[in-house]
């Protein structure tokens, strides 16, 4: 991702901010990303305009921080801009006409979330059409433009990270049972799913195998402090987003839980954070259910590792009874030869297969 | 209920979690999870919005019954039916 569309501003000049605050939106090649601020402070100026085409990394606004003088005017930087496209012709809304919609319009609305009151219809006598409405939806990711940079993230990992991987069959059978015994108790609103437990897993393991955790730059390893796995979530059109869970360690499983709903319903619906793609300091890919047994990742760098889960099947497997039909998962790993070795991924991955036979302590 | 009005409610609930959906291409009585390749997270939301249209809970032993528009209409007609004698 190189650059971005700013859509619009949420702060104006003089609102105070908070780190973490949301203050834009910008379009970019995966979708309409939110915008956080690092820093508290108040905002003293905005940069770029709405409609602007800006690179990453440019500057978007100017944040005072308390107790810091504010910028004299004349010594804000014009935005420099990579395209400045003159902003496109939008009709404006006119108050009163929101009543007029035809019913297929009304419909799409309803399904979409979007308010009718806020567009502008462009059909007879100003009614708001199907068209109206679906220009008005929140914008859907550009999958050529998505295709682009899973590309070249993809070619840029198969070129510089060498890759080694590892696989590890493990029985799910008293994890899952126990997960069904726990949905009992809950309503359907708050069902766990196993993929909750399997990225718990992953973030508890990564506490004793940091050198799995964190970012090849610049030459060399720089593990994080923070577990913020990476969901890899595939858009049904075409595409992959692999938005990060924060701190996945420390959520109790119905908090993981939420955080991952709410991530998957962002992912494919619009509305991620700017933080959540660009800090995942490891990623986790299931191909579901319906997918294959064995998923053979490939790393999304900078991150140094990637684990991978394929479908859950029913198989025989050898106990100190005999033999069993249970149902099993095959874990894999890729990771980076520059910053670990297969022995040390083995153990990793051992570790996450013995998490889950302790569901009860996720 | 009518059927007809507890399959447009199914089918609203797909749409909340498939807005693609083509409605005419859906087949009734084959699974719409291959239909419209929806995953495990999809699947759940469905039947949230299905447990907050009908406001009556949904065992997990019950999903698979919500699969197809055929099988979900006749478990929702059923369900709603004897939640509504419950209540009156």
């Amino acid at each position: 991702m190189e650059a971005g569309v700013l859509v619009e501003w949420l702060k104006k000049p003089g609102e105070r901010v908070a780190r973490g605050d949301v203050i834009a939106v910008v379009e970019t090649q995966k979708g309409a990303i939110e915008i956080e601020v690092f820093q508290a402070g108040t905002i003293d100026a905005l940069l770029a305009q709405p409609g602007q085409k800006l690179a990453v990394g440019a500057a978007m606004a100017i944040i005072r921080a308390d107790g810091e003088e504010p910028v004299p005017r004349e010594a804000v930087p014009a935005m420099p801009a990579v395209v400045a496209p003159s902003p496109p012709a939008v009709p404006l809304a006119r108050p009163g006409l929101e009543g007029r919609a035809s019913p297929a319009a009304r419909r799409r609305a309803a399904e979409l979330g979007v308010s009718l009151g806020g567009i502008a219809g462009t059909g007879p006598g100003g009614a708001i059409s199907l068209a109206d409405v679906e220009a008005a939806a929140p914008a859907a990711p550009s999958f050529a433009g998505m295709r682009e940079v899973i590309g070249a993230a993809m070619a840029r990992s198969k070129r510089e990270i060498p890759h080694y991987y590892l696989g590890h069959t493990v029985d799910l059978e008293t994890a899952l049972r126990w997960l069904e015994t726990e949905n009992l108790k809950r309503s359907v609103a708050e069902r766990i799913l196993f993929g909750a437990l399997l990225l718990k897993a992953v973030a508890l393991a990564l506490r004793t195998y940091p050198e799995f955790n964190g970012f090849h730059v610049e030459g060399k390893f720089k593990p994080s402090e923070g577990i913020h796995v990476g969901v890899a979530i595939s858009l049904r059109q075409g595409g992959l987003i692999a938005p990060a869970i924060h701190d996945a360690d420390r959520l109790s499983l119905p908090g993981l839980m939420a955080s991952l709903r709410d991530l998957v319903r962002r992912a494919r619906c619009g509305g991620l954070r700017s933080s959540e793609l660009s800090d995942p300091t490891i990623t986790a890919t299931s191909l579901g259910e319906q997918g294959t047994d064995i998923v053979f990742p490939v790393i999304y760098p900078p991150q140094v590792a990637i684990v991978g889960f394929g479908a859950i099947a029913r198989r025989p497997w050898v106990t100190d009874s005999g033999i069993e039909a249970r149902r099993i998962i095959f874990l894999s790993l890729a990771a980076d030869h520059r910053v670990s070795d297969g022995h040390r991924g083995g153990r990793f991955l051992r570790a996450v297969a013995e998490r889950l036979q302790e569901p009860q302590a996720l | 209920m009518t059927d007809e009005e507890v399959k447009v409610a199914v089918l609203k609930a797909l749409a909340s979690v498939a807005p693609e959906l083509n409605e005419a291409a859906l087949v009734p009585d084959k699974s719409f999870r291959d239909q419209l390749d929806i995953d495990s997270m999809d699947f759940l939301n469905y039947v949230i919005a299905l447990h907050e249209t009908f406001r009556i809970d949904i065992p997990e032993a019950d999903q698979r019954l919500l699969d197809t528009i055929e099988s979900a209409v006749d478990y929702l007609r059923r369900r709603s039916a004897r939640a509504s004698t419950a209540r009156g």
